[in-house]
């Protein structure tokens, strides 16, 4: 039997009849002239739109920035057998666990105490007792990792008493770990969120744990929702025969085998090897602006050395190896080296379609950072660089690391902005490239600058944060996406030029 | 009592041994066995009543229902995410409730706008920095036909009076300026958030639009809000049968036709949870009768086309028959081409508004079996509409948990699960065939005859893909073959 063509919304809506219902039903929309809004939408691409646009101290518009808690949920995730439970509202986190379940497509178990009206006026214990209850008995974790949403932070919960009620009342038992990050969304971003509950959990699991020191290598990947970086990371560890406990690993919380079997729990640090954190010879943070407080408290409280050490791009990656290996006292192999050979030699390959080639980013503090550094490896360079969360250290970073490279020397950095104000950017000094997450595909839409998708969230293209963009293999597989977009871009603009090359 | 109840009340007292005692009291009243005939006094469910804390409740907020749902889709205002920034960024884009403008310059819909709170707003209070916020947005979007302002739970907290702002900018701009006390600790779910946004629609915009003539075939669609095309495909139908569709309520909305629907003859609603409110007042206030339809599945098409035909003249009427007349074989071919690949399946659905009785017809066209059903969010009223739906000793569930349809789906096997983007991996996880119901999976319409082709299709492609029976399950030797599928 042939199949009947069926039409879904790409394709139904283009036919005459839908066309003539959406123009017949303007007789009741009272809409704007065309030529009004023709005259509107190329005004907004002017200097004097950029100008008021930056003039704007009061309100987001299209913003690269999610809240604390939603950090903070992140972070409690990756440690095993761990209930990220949030005293607050229920809807925050019925927001968090969707916006990571659309990231990563996989499932996420997440707490609320559902607080309501009344807790607004009598406070969260109540709503607390019975969650801790109920999460306990139903859920049977073996860390309850304890954040907040706004509601519990305006009217100061006091968390650490409620927790002690908690074990009084036997509700949950007495040895149960149940560390507390104060997280509310009007302060920082989901990666000083994830910060607090690392500090938190860190603080609390290694309570008593002190010990002789165990050979190994502490590595907080911060706010990296790449589940390939966490695994290509301890292949190298494992390479260079570094012992290690990756703290906070979401790798199989947020990419777990298909088995069969739906596990709440489905990895995560050990929470045995969290606890011995403390024994380690030293903490490696891969990035600086997600875990700043954790590594104070790490050196401060346990007397390690820390280093903040992000292995993107090509001398990022370098530094990350030789002080590994320095701290460790094991060489880089040669399999290693071998790996930097290749991506440096497919760099050198490929290097006339990136050369030159003027940039656009926006996303994390971190991942910028270690963008445009790779970006000037290639001969790129970076123009405009907008951080909704990154603050005056991070724009001074990104300033002394613009000037070490000559390629360095068009990059402005925007912290505070937004992509209302890249759009801006984009149209009074037009880019060749746009680095971004899904959403900066209307920045696409709107000035036609082809979107290389890096960061958070990925919700339109499927998988891409299963592969590394770390390390040297990561350095590869970035520049592949980026000179294949270029290549894409040139074919779309010469289709019907005699420029139309096959090799390329 | 019949057999098929209580062995469903046995499964469910099983289900509940888990919880500790206070929790298993209280969600006892919320599932129950289905008694159609709405006889048996313990069959009914308790709802809309606060989430136990602790259980992993599905459940959203107040905020998610007004901004996310009712005033989000209304394309030339431009709708601010007032307070912190996740809010709106978690609510970004996300319902794909589709609309025809360009968006920044006419229409804002696919736009997350935010006074992103900081320390100092909860310390010194918002207020300021909104009538600062409205200011910049005018100079921005000088074509915004009004902007609405979606409190998030600190606004309501620390005592902002938006109220005033609102009321002081709309005299400047004139347009209106729709301030929504949608703080989502208010209410118990998402409902309570429809509800205060169809309060606000009744005082800041109905009755205040343009309307140059009215007809005796004027209707307005309500409760639509045009996921995937939905308001588009059920519109086509509407003017088919010879009615002039005056307002679309709110899917591709413009807060012109927010202004002029309650001159409207009939009230037409789809989504009756979240904006029966509005209907009710228009009732009260203009005399606008409204009808309840369903344009889920062939089956209540054609019962609803009549319904609606029958507050019309003789004209509409025979129209009615042509378009059943004319498109029943086009169904039918849907139906012989999907139906034996999905006769006699089993369905779970556990979702929102309307959807966990609305598409139990569509199934049923198809072949399918609805086992089980639940709301979110729903009131009694939903339920009292869902009873007679659904098959004897059917599972009904009010506000489930993680573990509750995690058990319900160990028991009943269902062959395939309608729920949210929260449920979805860890059905595909357990191998459970899965769509989501709410988004339609990034597929649509659903609605009317166009949207039911699409329907059958995914359903079909959800029940019946291959990629399920890879599943191998862990430490099972490879030679034995042993292939999950969808067993559990």
């Amino acid at each position: 039997m042939k199949l009947m063509k069926i039409k879904d919304h790409n394709e139904l809506f283009e036919a005459r009849e839908y066309q003539e219902q959406f123009e017949n039903k303007k007789e009741f929309e009272d809409p704007w002239p065309a030529e009004k809004v023709r005259e509107v939408a190329e005004w907004t691409k002017t200097e004097d739109y950029k100008e008021k646009n930056f003039a704007r101290k009061n309100i987001k518009i299209n913003p690269v920035k999610a809240c604390q808690p939603l950090g903070a949920l992140f972070c409690a995730s990756g440690f095993a057998d761990t209930m990220p439970f949030v005293q607050g509202a229920q809807g925050c986190v019925a927001y968090f666990r969707s916006h990571l379940n659309r990231h990563f497509k996989e499932p996420l178990a997440a707490i609320s105490t559902s607080m309501t009206e009344d807790a607004a006026v009598f406070g969260g214990l109540n709503n607390m007792l019975e969650g801790l209850e109920n999460a306990y008995s139903l859920y049977k974790p073996k860390m309850l990792a304890v954040s907040t949403t706004c509601i519990a932070e305006v009217i100061g919960d006091d968390l650490n008493s409620y927790v002690k009620t908690a074990r009084e009342k036997g509700l949950i038992p007495a040895d149960l770990p149940v560390p507390q990050a104060h997280t509310p969304s009007f302060v920082g971003s989901q990666i000083t969120g994830y910060d607090n509950q690392m500090k938190a959990i860190l603080s609390t699991i290694t309570t008593g744990k002190k010990s002789a020191p165990n050979g190994k290598v502490n590595v907080i990947p911060g706010f990296d929702t790449y589940t390939g970086n966490y695994r290509e990371l301890k292949r190298l560890l494992g390479i260079m025969g570094v012992e290690h406990t990756v703290l906070a690993d979401v790798s199989d919380t947020f990419d777990s085998p298909n088995t069969g079997e739906y596990k709440l729990y489905p990895g995560g640090t050990p929470l045995a090897d969290a606890a011995d954190s403390i024994n380690a010879m030293a903490t490696i943070a891969l990035q600086r602006y997600s875990t700043s407080k954790t590594l104070e408290y790490i050196e401060k409280e346990w007397g390690q050395k820390t280093a903040v050490l992000p292995p993107i791009g090509v001398r990022n990656s370098d530094t990350f190896f030789e002080e590994i290996s320095r701290i460790s006292g094991k060489p880089i192999p040669q399999e290693i080296e071998d790996e930097r050979g290749r991506a440096v030699d497919a760099l050198v390959d490929s290097h006339p379609y990136v050369h030159g080639k003027r940039f656009a980013l926006t996303g994390d503090p971190d991942l910028l950072l270690g963008l445009v550094s790779f970006i000037m490896e290639m001969g790129g360079i970076p123009v405009h660089i907008v951080c909704t969360n990154g603050d005056k250290r991070f724009e001074e970073e990104m300033n002394t690391l613009l000037s070490t490279s000559t390629f360095g020397a068009e990059g402005k950095v925007y912290i505070n902005r937004d992509m209302w104000h890249l759009r801006s950017l984009l149209f009074t000094d037009p880019v060749d490239l746009l680095i971004g997450n899904s959403y900066a595909k209307f920045l696409w839409r709107d000035t036609g600058t082809p979107l290389i998708r890096i960061g958070f969230p990925l919700f339109d293209r499927h998988h891409l944060h299963r592969y590394p963009i770390i390390g040297y293999q990561g350095a590869l597989n970035m520049f592949t996406q980026i000179v294949n977009t270029v290549l894409d871009e040139l074919d779309r603009k010469t289709m019907n030029t005699t420029s139309f090359d096959v090799i390329r | 009592m019949s057999t098929a109840i209580k062995d469903t009340q046995k499964m469910i007292e099983e289900v509940l041994d888990a919880y500790p005692e206070k929790a298993k009291k209280e969600r006892a009243k919320h599932l129950a066995a289905n008694d159609p005939t709405g006889q048996c006094s313990t069959c009914q469910v308790k709802s809309n009543v606060k989430s136990r804390p602790g259980v992993m409740t599905v459940r959203g907020c107040a905020f998610a229902g007004a901004k996310g749902v009712v005033w989000g889709p209304v394309k030339d205002q431009i709708t601010i995410s007032h307070g912190p920034i996740g809010c709106g960024q978690y609510s970004w884009w996300a319902r794909r409730n589709y609309y025809n403008g360009q968006t920044g310059i006419d229409t804002f819909g696919t736009m997350h706008i935010t006074t992103d709170f900081q320390e100092k707003d909860i310390v010194y209070g918002g207020d300021k920095g909104l009538d600062a916020a409205l200011h910049e947005l005018k100079e921005l979007f000088p074509l915004a036909k009004g902007i609405g302002i979606l409190s998030e739970c600190p606004v309501g907290l620390i005592g902002d009076d938006i109220e005033s702002v609102a009321k002081k900018v709309q005299k400047e701009f004139k347009i209106p300026i729709v301030p929504v006390r949608c703080e989502g600790f208010r209410g118990v779910s998402q409902s309570l958030g429809h509800h205060i946004a169809n309060d606000t629609i009744r005082d800041h915009v109905l009755g205040k639009g343009r309307l140059e003539k009215t007809t005796p075939y004027d209707v307005a669609l309500i409760g639509d809000y045009n996921i995937g095309g939905d308001a588009w495909a059920s519109r086509k139908m509407l003017e088919e049968m010879g009615l002039r569709v005056i307002a679309q309520w709110t899917g591709d909305a413009s807060v012109n036709e927010m202004g002029i629907a309650h001159k409207s003859k009939l009230n037409l609603i789809h989504c009756y949870r979240s904006m029966n409110y509005i209907c009710r007042h228009m009732e009260e206030q203009y005399g606008t009768p409204w009808a309840e339809f369903n344009f889920f599945g062939p089956t209540k098409i054609y019962e609803s086309l009549r319904k609606i035909a029958s507050y019309f003249d003789d004209t509409i009427r025979e129209n009615a028959e042509k378009m059943i007349a004319k498109y029943k074989p086009v169904m039918d071919a849907v139906i012989e081409q999907f139906r034996p690949n999905l006769e006699g399946k089993k369905v779970m659905l556990y979702v929102g508004g309307l959807r966990p009785r609305h598409t139990i017809g569509a199934y049923e066209d198809l072949g399918m079996e609805v086992i089980a059903s639940g709301y979110e969010f729903g009131h009694s009223d939903d339920y009292k509409r869902t009873y007679p739906e659904m098959k004897e000793g059917a599972v009904i569930m009010d506000d489930a948990t993680l573990y509750e349809m995690e058990e319900f789906t160990r028991r009943l096997k269902p062959d395939m699960v309608g729920s949210g983007i929260k449920e979805k991996y860890s059905y595909h996880k357990l191998g459970v065939p899965f769509r989501q119901m709410h988004s339609w999976d990034y597929s649509g319409p659903y609605h009317g005859f166009d949207g039911f082709p699409v329907f059958a299709r995914d359903m079909d492609m959800t029940v019946n893909s291959p990629t399920w029976s890879l599943i191998r399950k862990r430490g099972v030797p490879r030679k034995s073959g042993d292939l999950v599928g969808r067993q559990l």
